[in-house]
């Protein structure tokens, strides 16, 4: 499982090594189409910071009163039989219905536990392999004017279940 | 939906707060964090354009095209009743390459798309079709080869080594999505049945 890691080092300059060298081959010019797409990056973070200033501000204070923690006491019995840290409930609860509010969560467990702390890997891994399922599901079919959903909800469901086992796993034996 | 779950989460906290003596830290954390978010997003522009401008790059040299053409067997696998040369194939492929890239913004217009052709492959009716249900688990369950935000998340908080849960979430997200799918194959086949 140490191969995960060697994965983890080597993905990012093989996927820009990868687009670069082939765009350089295809005559591409490189750094202007480089400099064109970061400034959608400024786009995409501008729209989303008013967003996250009223979520980091609701979190904040929903940590510094003691919900969080009080919430985390409230369903650890439940959670101890399942093996899944009672901390990161309230983080894949919100994660089904709003992605913004589940990082301002998350950012919030970085700044409690650390980034590289068991609660801080763990929760980054669970919100990589997770989506928000409640509000996906309201756009799409919202979008396509469907009233019956049918097994569209436990799929989706079962999907984010095996991932956040497959964190809880994954994590153990990794790190 | 968010109205009233950031609504309840003030107003829940500032009871809270009251009730455990905690007033004084609440005043302090509402004005940190508004500070956070802002030096969180300065962050998040330097790692996302970092991004957004690679896969511009990607976009021009023609390499998404080319992974949305390799996908089409994949979709024959998926969707058996859409006809082969049908425009939703083009729009579920870009849907799930840019979801697969981390480009959440593009890929949801998309998306959108691709609803509202199975709709009309559909006729129109308000009942979702198997191959709605198979889009939706799939889109869902989240398949994504760099989870670029979450690194940018973890440099800002002082990670020694943003980068480290890669190999980890690529795994989780594989599995997770291979579970929707056969999820997907298996209720296309009972529904069938019935």
């Amino acid at each position: 499982m140490q191969f995960l890691l060697y994965v983890s080092d080597y993905i990012i300059p093989f996927v820009i090594f990868y687009i670069v060298g082939f765009a350089l081959l295809m005559k591409v010019p490189v750094f202007s189409e480089f400099t064109k797409g970061a400034e959608d990056g400024f786009k995409v973070v501008f729209n989303i910071l008013p967003t996250l200033i009223g979520l980091m501000i609701a979190i904040g204070i929903l940590r510094a009163s003691g919900t969080l923690n009080l919430l985390a006491g409230l369903v650890r019995p439940v959670t101890s039989l399942l093996h899944f840290p009672s901390e990161l409930v309230p983080l894949v609860t919100v994660k089904l219905f709003s992605s913004s509010a589940a990082t301002s969560l998350l950012l919030d467990i970085f700044k409690e536990y650390g980034p590289d702390s068991y609660l801080g890997r763990l929760s980054s891994i669970i919100m990589s392999c997770t989506e928000t399922v409640f509000y996906t599901m309201s756009v799409y079919f919202m979008t396509a004017g469907v009233k019956k959903t049918r097994y569209t909800l436990v799929g989706a469901l079962f999907a984010t279940i095996t991932g956040i086992i497959a964190s809880v796993v994954i994590t153990k034996i990794v790190f | 939906m968010l109205n009233y779950l950031w609504g309840f989460m003030i107003i829940i906290g500032i009871v809270v707060g009251v009730l455990n003596g905690n007033i004084g830290e609440i005043s302090t954390a509402s004005i940190n964090s508004a500070k956070e978010a802002v030096s969180l997003c300065i962050t998040m522009l330097g790692v996302m354009s970092l991004w957004t401008g690679i896969m511009q790059v990607a976009k021009s040299a023609g390499i998404t095209d080319a992974f949305t053409k390799i996908l089409r067997p994949v979709l024959r696998l998926l969707f058996p009743k859409i006809p082969k040369d049908h425009i939703v194939n083009e729009y579920i492929a870009s849907n799930m390459i840019a979801n697969i890239l981390g480009l959440g913004w593009a890929a949801t217009p998309m998306g959108l798309k691709a609803m509202s052709e199975l709709k009309k492959l559909n006729r129109n009716g308000d009942t979702a079709s198997c191959d709605m249900c198979t889009f939706l688990i799939i889109n869902i369950s989240s398949l994504q080869l760099i989870p670029v935000n979450i690194i940018a998340y973890r440099s800002q908080y002082g990670s020694v080594s943003p980068t480290e849960i890669l190999g980890a979430a690529l795994a989780s997200t594989t599995i997770s999505t291979i579970a929707g799918v056969l999820f997907s194959l298996v209720a296309r086949r009972l529904s069938k049945l019935n």
